[in-house]
């Protein structure tokens, strides 16, 4: 745990950087601090570490006041990953990894294995071991960064906009294995960034600050886009908040899903006229997962790969309102495709089935 | 050519090689004076930020100074403090020194400079102690561009050791002066040559080292040299 | 300082000093002229770039006094000949401008130079009127480096016994004599500043389009 008691930066020339904050990071959660550039969040990180020593208040490590602590020492308890990885360009790569270990008195040769380990974890090929960073792209040294702040096994980690210097296709995969990892190593990590939509889509909880580095609002994404505190959060979180709350409901039965009749690839064009319901005909594989939609009207023969339509997305059961919605959406007949998690054909459902169950959703209505 | 190949003139106590080794000697010593100087205070002022105002100044202003004239200046300044050749091998070392600075400081300066603030960050921030940081980080990513500063520097000492040789030092340069007064063109010849295999030597020998003991994570090899990256070569103001 | 011998030999140091303006002033103009069409070369093969940036490097390591002595042997030219002082800072000139002027080209966009050639540019037109203009601040900056030196340099020939203002050092040695040191040493640097100064407008008067600070 990580705990915030009336911290204050506040620098010679009158700026307060952070004003009076009180926070608890829990101990196995990813907690996000977002806000608009100028809100403290920075500092308010590298307060955690002592980068910067706060004006006043206590930060607590687990209930240990930080400040008693030796700051180098301190430190080699945190993992810290930066935006721009900060990798040492004069190291290979797994040199890079191994710096925390060596560090702490492990003998390289330990430390270099256990960082090949890690470089697997983050999804780094064992032959990017002997290579230098410029030699890799941002999104990979980036992985470096997360590889080389895991390798003391620290219980806590700081992270400081550690996706923004990637594209956005890399940073959603980023994302991705990072919320992954996290789920299997479960440290305590304090993240920040300027990103809501990145706050919300990994933070167990998230901390919205204003500027002047007063805390607006800690609650987790869901709360956070459907009862938001002030008028400050809410415009922060977005206009589209009542749509992407959708994101953080879980259908869990609550949607009708229909029957949906189908056919396998090979099949006639007379079987599939017959099985289809309107214009289109969902077609699956042998083990009845969907493939794609057919128009019988345009078939010419039987069922091949190329007449099938591929644009709608199949949902999980097991998933949130908002991927429904996408599917019924997505799909070129309307019907959205549910899977169950061996990715097999449950049924399909449509927007206004979805839509009926959100109505039905009591807590939804209380969004603004 | 011909004084060059004369076996006479390789032995004795004004032979060739006496002359080769006071050049290295005056040289070598002036190096070690003036790294000795410049690379702490480099590190210091880019570490540190305070006396920055000295870097720039100090370049151009020493670019412009004759070191002719600096150089016999000091000499009749000096000299009639010391006894005999002291009087003169002194001022020029001093000398030596003070135009091999500039290279060496504002280049150790502009590496450390130029060591990427997120990888001094990052090892701060993952507990590393502000020596460590120096000794792991910091210097290591300058490593090339301090060569570069003492590749110039040593250069510069050579070309300027060899004019020291007007106001009776040793070294080749005598072979240059006594050649003039002589007026024996191949002594003079013999000299330049001689001189000339000097300073290209140590400039090889130094980029030799300099790609030995520089991390290839540093210097790219397989594309174009940025040219930024390399700073253009100060130039030998003699 | 005796200014009085300062005013008797007033008409000397006049001399001196366009003899020393004229051996520092002419290899640069020169140089430049050579190293134009040699760093667009450079700029333009990446094969030549190395080997010319290497050549360049090499002859930059020659020590001046040597060069000094070496060219008549190149040139056929008397020892004494002011000749072997133009040629000698024309060859530091045009090592240091080399690559200065590559760099220049190569530091142009490519945006730039793409967008000169669809508006219908021909390679020469593109050159002379889109990539030297934009190339010009790093070029500047290179010529003031070398005028600087070349200032420095044009002393040591002084020592062969080229009047220019080196004269006043070697003169002031002989005689032990401070002030023609101290003079000769002034106007050196006062000269050195004048040439930096001049390029920098020549610099500003060129590229009128950038904010007025000169990269040095």
């Amino acid at each position: 745990m990580i705990k915030f008691e009336n911290v204050t930066k506040a620098y010679p020339d009158g700026t307060v950087a952070v004003d009076g904050l009180n926070l608890e990071a829990p101990t196995g959660k990813l907690t996000i601090l977002v806000g608009p550039s100028g809100c403290g969040k920075t500092t308010s990180l590298r307060m955690i570490n002592r980068l910067i020593e706060p004006t006043s208040g206590t930060i607590y490590l687990d209930d240990q006041p930080t400040s008693g602590m030796d700051a180098a020492l301190l430190r080699r308890r945190i993992g810290y990953v930066i935006q721009h990885a900060g990798l040492f360009p004069h190291k290979t790569i797994v040199d890079n990894v191994s710096t925390m270990p060596v560090l702490l008195g492990e003998s390289r040769q330990k430390a270099r294995t256990k960082a090949l380990e890690l470089m697997e974890r983050v999804g780094l090929p064992a032959s990017f071991a002997k290579r230098y960073p410029w030699q890799l792209s941002g999104g990979q040294q980036q992985r470096v960064g997360v590889a080389r702040a895991l390798a003391s096994d620290p219980a806590f980690m700081l992270m400081d906009e550690p996706f923004s210097a990637v594209d956005p296709v890399v940073r959603g995969q980023l994302q991705e294995e990072f919320l992954r990892l996290q789920r299997e190593i479960g440290k305590t990590i304090i993240m920040v960034t300027h990103d809501i939509d990145e706050a919300l889509k990994l933070g167990d909880q998230v901390a919205v600050m204003r500027v002047g580095g007063k805390l607006a609002q800690m609650a987790s994404p869901s709360e956070l886009l459907t009862s938001p505190a002030d008028e400050f959060v809410a415009d922060f979180v977005g206009r589209d908040r009542g749509y992407r709350s959708l994101g953080f409901t879980k259908t869990a039965g609550t949607v009708a899903i229909g029957e949906e009749a189908v056919v396998q690839l090979g099949a006639s064009a007379d079987e599939a006229r017959a099985k289809a319901s309107g214009a289109w005909v969902l077609v699956v594989d042998g083990g009845r997962k969907p493939l794609g939609w057919a128009q019988p009207e345009l078939l010419n023969g039987e069922v091949k790969r190329e007449n099938l339509n591929l644009s709608g997305i199949p949902a999980a059961a097991s998933g949130t309102m908002r991927q429904l919605l996408d599917a019924a959406l997505s799909s070129p007949s309307r019907r959205g495709v549910v899977v169950n998690e061996h990715g097999e054909l449950i049924g399909t459902v449509t927007a206004t089935d979805v839509v009926k169950a959100i109505e039905a959703e009591p807590h939804l209505e209380t969004a603004r | 050519m011909n004084y060059l190949f004369d076996p006479a003139h390789w032995s004795g106590a004004d032979g060739i090689p006496t002359l080769i080794g006071e050049h290295l000697l005056y040289s070598l010593i002036a190096l070690a004076v003036a790294a000795i100087i410049a690379v702490p205070l480099g590190i210091y002022i880019g570490v540190t930020g305070k006396g920055v105002f000295m870097i720039a100044g100090l370049a151009n202003a020493l670019r412009a100074l004759p070191s002719v004239g600096l150089l016999i200046l000091l000499v009749l300044l000096i000299s009639p403090a010391f006894p005999s050749r002291m009087g003169y091998v002194l001022p020029s070392l001093i000398v030596l020194v003070l135009l091999a600075v500039p290279p060496i400081l504002t280049n150790t300066y502009a590496g450390v400079r130029a060591v990427d603030a997120a990888a001094v960050d990052a090892a701060k921030g993952m507990g590393f102690r502000t020596m460590k940081i120096l000794t792991d980080v910091q210097l290591p990513c300058s490593l090339p561009l301090v060569l570069s500063g003492i590749r110039s520097a040593l250069l510069q000492i050579i070309s300027t050791a060899t004019i020291a040789a007007y106001i009776s030092l040793g070294g080749l340069g005598r072979l240059l002066i006594d050649g003039k007064a002589q007026n024996d063109y191949s002594q003079m010849v013999a000299g330049a040559i001689l001189v000339a295999l000097l300073a290209l030597f140590f400039d090889q020998l130094l980029a030799f080292i300099t790609r030995r003991v520089v991390s290839p994570g540093l210097t790219r090899r397989t594309i174009k040299p940025v040219p930024a990256a390399e700073p253009v070569k100060t130039p030998v103001t003699v | 300082m005796n200014f009085e011998w300062l005013g008797r030999q007033f008409d000397n140091i006049v001399f001196l000093l366009g003899w020393h303006v004229l051996l520092a002033v002419t290899p640069l103009i020169l140089g430049l002229l050579i190293a134009l069409p040699l760093g667009w070369w450079a700029h333009r093969s990446r094969r030549i770039y190395p080997l010319l940036v290497g050549v360049a490097g090499l002859l930059y390591t020659v020590p001046s006094l040597a060069l000094f002595v070496l060219l008549p042997l190149v040139l056929g030219t008397k020892i004494l000949d002011p000749l072997n002082i133009v040629a000698a800072l024309t060859v530091y000139t045009v090592a240091l401008l080399v690559r200065v002027v590559a760099d220049a080209l190569d530091s142009v966009p490519e945006d730039t130079v793409q967008a000169a050639k669809a508006m219908g540019y021909r390679g020469y037109q593109s050159l002379v009127k889109v990539e030297l203009p934009v190339g010009v601040p790093v070029i500047c900056a290179g010529l003031r480096v070398a005028a600087v030196s070349n200032v420095s340099l044009v002393s040591v020939a002084a020592l062969l016994g080229i009047p220019q203002l080196g004269s006043l050092f070697t003169q002031g040695f002989q005689l032990r004599f401070y002030t023609p040191i101290i003079a000769g040493i002034v106007l050196c640097v006062v000269l050195a500043m004048i040439l930096d100064g001049l390029i920098i407008l020549l610099n500003r008067w060129l590229t009128p389009w950038t904010p007025k600070v000169v990269a040095s």
